[in-house]
């Protein structure tokens, strides 16, 4: 339960979140995949798209750390820059979804009443709509495009981060502090901003580092079906959808893409826990 | 109890109609018809399968026939496979589809309650790491992966188990119901851990052990009831998820599921049949949700009594 | 965990015993094939379908008047034992033999070939396939449904065993069209029990209601899970069908296709993955079947769209591509480079290679054409349909060009049907196509790019080209057609409105116990021919 800002509880939180370790290594992992990304031109000791045919896929070398996949191309750095487009997806869909759900569910929550039902009624029909074909029929209508799957999975994503929030909204919205400020004559939108959403923080923090995987693997499977990132760009996904193919032949193809995205989402699942158990949530 | 359902389900009806316009607004929207074929189709053959299939009416006619069949339970024909109707695949299609699932979610629950309930048991011991760190590699690794591994494995480097098929060869079951089944497998296992060690530190088992109850007793009785219940919410979300979600485990192991048809179907702009197996995972998808709260109100007196008193 | 999924998997191995035999053991031993085909089929009905899938079911469900021989891709007869054609080309006599059946004891008449091929040019039963009987006086005219009166198109049945066939133009290649399935004959009474002769999709082809003439006959189509068909005692030459029955499978992901070939619980597969061709040529080359297809692999040019109307331009796009390098390393299973557009070897056509790799030349005619080292190049889309092996000739076509021409290529890979849609409505730049022949004879590739054409999606057009494929449909003598095939396709690649890349191999794994399976350009393996061996009892 969220208590009243009255001992600063964020604060308490980043000091037992310190005393975890699991989740800083979590978080340390998450911030070097994040600088490798960004700063994958200067780091790559390849280009991601130059490729050399006569040398085809070879195991790993010394001049290829991590062997090269069937044009030759080096997969270390077709990894670095795949964790661009996999990252962004992953934290971008998630900001999308971030942002549209705790609108939606604050603003379901806290205007309540008829507004309340029909806005969560939309929500109940987004949620029925079997979401594999949703994100299909989007891609087909609309046509590959990057923005257009950060769009698609966040439009996916947000339902339960609304349910979330509007939940803790119709909470808080009872506590007496919030009565006291109806009383004083603060209007809603300053309720809202300044005494509801602080509030919720937690329980959407740590659904949001939850959510964070879930898209980084909805987007491999967009890969497996074609609907993912177009070539010669690479994104973990599809790297593994093709590492898949050649696990007997090739193993390093698979191996080494998967190991970095389980890495990966394990420092995201050790830090979304290691949030929960900060935040006192259950 | 009895209205709270009929209500629930009554809210479905307006639901499951504005699935049905989003969907078939959708498919009309995706650029290609289902008759588009890589050998040009003369405009006059096109013209007239159109008409046939109702095509070349205005499409609020179209989607005013749609319904006024639907209810009626007549899916229409599939379009991709002029022999056949949609009733007719989804009465083939789905009984596999749902097998499937159920044998999924069941290989979800003993593994995943059991490592959870372990885990619990002794927290912080390697008992509890070892199941948790395999958890968390089941939540990594999707179907593709896993599956693909599972049948090298399983079936050409030990050959104990065929490599695809359903119901052709015994045992063809197994690889694919374990694969569908893991990644949920490993969600049970971190929720159960999860309400375990919370429910093994309330008062009524601090009271329960105090007054000798066997240990074995406690948490039989006593404790797996509460602590289940995270568990129980998700098993409505869990088995829409399998049901809907089969259709890489499908194609990796030639199952004649539904799955498969559900995104052919889009692929192939099969309009009826995308309409039928959407409107049929929306209408489960609901029951499934609605089964859960029953579920879990029956099991857990806190929400019965927030119902009342909240 | 997984130590736990181990021992269940082991515990439910040992409660239940799973010694089983592989179907290629139990096939081999009771005369049942085990075939992968791909896909699941639309229908079985001959009139309706069109995909390389439904053809290989109906090879074992029905029989035309004629049919090929797998070794040498000759005709031979079919229903008719007999036929002769006259002077002029244009007429064709039909025998048919007096032993032939229908799957339920009618004797196989003229008239059901008269009444199948109505119904195949019925406008309304929708067949796609229906072009392939224009040939026919009058039958394109009745198929659009300018003219009613059946009895004016070229088909006759003189008496029951006797057909009379008449032609527009001679064409050579009549007696290899009637092998194709839009020229097989259905049972009219099986077909009205069930609906109207232009009914689409009628229950006449399920098991139990369907009647054929092939060698085998339909015992069970469980959707999307297997075909059984078993031998068909009524069939003519039932004497020379060695299996007893085959099994398909509707197996649609090649990976899945290659694991069960490997379990043993197929036969024959329909492809192999590309990686996998290498392993099996080291480690087991004698189940491994490559031969070149009647098919070739090419990329559309939209003749209309800038800077692609300039002639030099995809000159230069072709001769910067290095067609044995991408054969060699990306498709890798023998793919034959295409430096013409139709496959070698058709019936004893061959075309002039002319098409080279030459990056020097390339970049010349890159400059005259205004883009002296790519610069200035408008932005350039290549558009391919979604698949694994679009994808790597895509990734690759792309570098090529980014090398050896400096131009920045757009890779965008599209839904099949989308990629149809804009292919259509010519709304690209560069497409990735395919063909396959429909017959062997050069005319099925080279007569889609004349102007008038449905398939011609490139916006080219060139009177010279239309008069000679036009001038061909009128020659008789082989060796003449073949000349002005010969010209025209000089025309096609000097003007390159298209880029072949290379010819098709058709794929396959087949096992050791496969006896009279051969490989062959058109990819038919008629069922007859192949018996079963057990490797154990083989002594030749």
């Amino acid at each position: 339960m969220a208590e009243p800002r009255s001992t600063s509880p964020h604060r308490n939180a980043w000091r037992r979140l310190q005393r975890n370790k699991v989740a800083i290594f979590g978080l340390c992992m998450l911030t070097v995949l994040a600088l490798l990304a960004l700063l994958a031109p200067w780091l790559s000791p390849y280009s991601y798209s130059a490729q050399n045919l006569a040398l085809g896929p070879s195991a790993p070398s010394a001049a290829h750390w991590l062997g090269t996949d069937l044009f030759g191309r080096d997969l270390l750095t077709r990894m670095i820059y795949g964790s661009r487009v996999s990252l962004a997806v992953g934290f971008i869909a998630t900001a999308v979804a971030l942002l549209i759900g705790v609108t939606w569910g604050a603003l379901a929550g806290y205007l309540g009443g008829r507004t309340d039902a029909l806005m969560m009624r939309l929500v109940d029909i987004l949620y029925a709509l079997p979401f594999t074909i949703f994100i299909i029929l989007l891609m087909v209508v609309f046509g590959n495009n990057i923005i257009l799957l950060f769009l698609a999975i966040g439009a996916v994503e947000w339902l339960t981060m609304a349910r979330i929030v509007r939940g803790q909204v119709l909470h808080i919205k009872q506590q007496d502090y919030i009565e006291a400020a109806v009383s004083l004559g603060a209007s809603r939108l300053r309720i809202i901003v300044k005494h509801v959403l602080p509030n919720i923080a937690g329980p959407v923090i740590i659904y949001a580092t939850l959510t964070v995987p879930n898209v980084i693997l909805l987007e491999s499977f967009l890969s497996f079906l074609g609907l993912g990132v177009q070539p010669p760009q690479s994104s973990w996904g599809l790297l593994i959808a093709y590492g898949v193919e050649t696990m007997e032949e090739y193993p390093w193809l698979l191996l080494f893409p998967a190991t970095l995205l389980a890495l990966t989402l394990f420092s995201l699942n050790f830090l979304g826990d290691g949030l929960r158990d900060a935040l006192g949530e259950k | 109890m009895v209205s709270f359902i009929f209500r629930r389900l009554l809210q479905a009806i307006p639901v499951l109609f504005a699935v049905s316009l989003i969907t078939f607004l959708l498919i009309h929207a995706a650029p290609g018809g289902p008759f588009a074929a890589e050998k040009a189709v003369p405009a006059e053959i096109l013209e007239r399968l159109n008409e046939r299939y109702n095509l070349d009416q205005p499409i609020y006619v179209q989607f005013y026939d749609y319904l006024s069949h639907a209810v009626r339970g007549d899916l229409g024909p599939s379009f991709r496979y002029p022999g056949r109707t949609v009733n007719e695949i989804i009465a083939i299609g789905f009984p596999v589809t749902l097998e499937l699932g159920c044998y999924a979610l069941l290989f979800a629950l003993l593994i995943g309650i059991g490592s959870g309930v372990c885990a619990a048991l002794r927290p912080n011991t390697w008992q509890d790491y070892l199941p948790m760190t395999f958890a968390t590699i089941g939540l990594c690794l999707p179907a593709y992966v896993l599956g693909p591994l599972l049948a090298l494995v399983f079936g050409i480097w030990l050959e104990w188990l065929p490599v695809a098929g359903w119901e052709l060869i015994p045992g063809d079951k197994i690889l694919p119901s374990v694969t569908l089944g893991s990644v949920y497998a490993a969600y049970i296992a971190r929720l159960s851990r999860g309400g375990m060690l919370e429910t093994l530190s309330r008062d009524f088992i601090r009271t329960a052990r105090a007054k000798g109850l066997p240990e074995a007793v406690i948490i039989t009785r006593h404790a797996l009831r509460v602590g289940l219940l995270p568990v129980v919410s998700f098993l409505g979300p869990a088995l829409a998820g399998l049901l809907s979600g089969s259709f890489v485990v499908e194609t990796i192991f030639q199952i004649p599921g539904l799955g498969r048809y559900f995104v052919q179907g889009a692929f192939n702009r099969d309009y009826t049949l995308i309409m039928g197996t959407t409107l049929l995972f929306a209408g489960l998808i609901i029951l499934f949700n609605i089964i859960a709260d029953v579920l879990l109100a029956w099991l857990d007196p806190k929400v019965r009594a927030e119902t009342v008193y909240g | 965990m997984l130590r736990c999924v181990v021992a269940a998997a082991a515990l439910l191995l040992a409660s239940c015993s799973f010694d089983y035999e592989t179907n290629v053991a139990s096939g081999t031993r009771q005369g049942i094939l085990h075939i992968g085909n791909g896909d699941e089929p639309q229908e079985l009905d001959p009139h309706i379908v069109t995909g390389h899938i439904e053809h290989k079911l109906c090879l074992a469900l029905l029989e035309g008047l004629l049919a090929l021989h797998p070794q040498h891709l000759q005709v031979v007869p079919g229903v008719a034992h007999d036929w002769q054609v006259s002077e002029d080309g244009r007429t064709y006599h039909f025998h048919l033999r007096d032993d032939a059946r229908w799957s339920n004891g009618d004797p196989v008449t003229a008239a059901d070939f008269v009444y199948s091929w109505r119904r195949a040019l019925l406008p309304a039963l929708g067949n796609n396939y229906a072009y392939m009987l224009y040939y026919l006086s009058n039958a394109e005219a009745f198929h659009r449904g300018e003219l009613t009166d059946f009895s004016k198109v070229g088909v006759q049945a003189l008496d029951d065993l006797t057909l009379e066939v008449k032609l527009d133009n001679p064409t050579p290649f009549f007696p290899h069209l009637l092998t194709h399935m839009s020229y097989y004959p259905v049972h009219q009474a099986t077909i009205e029990a069930f609906g109207a002769a232009d009914a689409r999709g009628t229950r006449w082809t399920r098991p139990g209601n369907f009647v054929g003439n092939g060698p085998f006959k339909l015992q069970e189509w469980t959707l999307n899970r297997r075909i059984v068909v078993k031998k068909n005692e009524q069939y003519w030459d039932a004497d020379t069908v060695r299996l007893n029955g085959i099994v398909f499978y509707p197996v649609q992901n090649a990976t899945t296709e290659e694991r069960m070939f490997r379990a043993g619980q197929l036969h024959i597969t329909g492809t192999i993955p590309t990686d996998k061709i290498a392993r099996y040529r080291r480690e087991w080359p004698q189940v491994l079947k490559l031969h070149p297809f009647f098919s070739t692999y090419y990329y559309l040019f939209n003749t209309a769209a800038a800077p692609l109307h300039q002639v030099q331009v995809r000159q230069a796009l072709s001769l910067a591509i290095d067609r044995q390098q991408l054969t060699d390393k990306i498709t890798m299973a023998g793919e034959l480079p295409a430096y013409s557009y139709t496959p070698p070897e058709v019936n004893g056509y061959t075309a002039d290679p002319v098409l080279r790799h030459d990056v020097h030349q390339a970049r010349a005619l890159l400059a005259a054409a205004g883009y002296a080292d790519g610069a200035g190049f408008p932005p350039l889309e290549l558009m391919y349909n979604t698949s694994e092996g679009h994808r790597r000739i895509a990734i690759a076509v792309q570098q090529m060009w980014k090398t050896n021409l400096n131009i920045d290529v757009t890779l965008v890979n599209q839904d099949w049907k989308v990629y149809l849609d804009k292919r259509d409505s010519r709304d690209y730049q560069v497409a990735r196509a395919g063909w396959i022949g429909d017959y062997l004879d050069p005319n099925t590739f080279l007569d889609m790019y004349t102007s008038h054409s449905g398939n011609n999606d490139t916006g080219w057009s060139n009177p010279r080209y239309d008069a000679l494929i036009a001038q061909a449909a009128q020659t008789t003598e082989q060796q003449r057609r073949f000349a002005l095939f010969r010209a025209a396709e000089n025309i096609l690649m000097a003007e390159l409105p298209i880029m072949p890349i290379y010819t098709y191999v058709n794929k396959a794994l087949v096992s050791p116990e496969v006896r009279g399976w051969h490989p062959n350009l058109l990819d038919v393996h008629p069922y007859k021919y192949i018996s079963l061996v057990s490797s154990a009892d083989d002594t030749d």
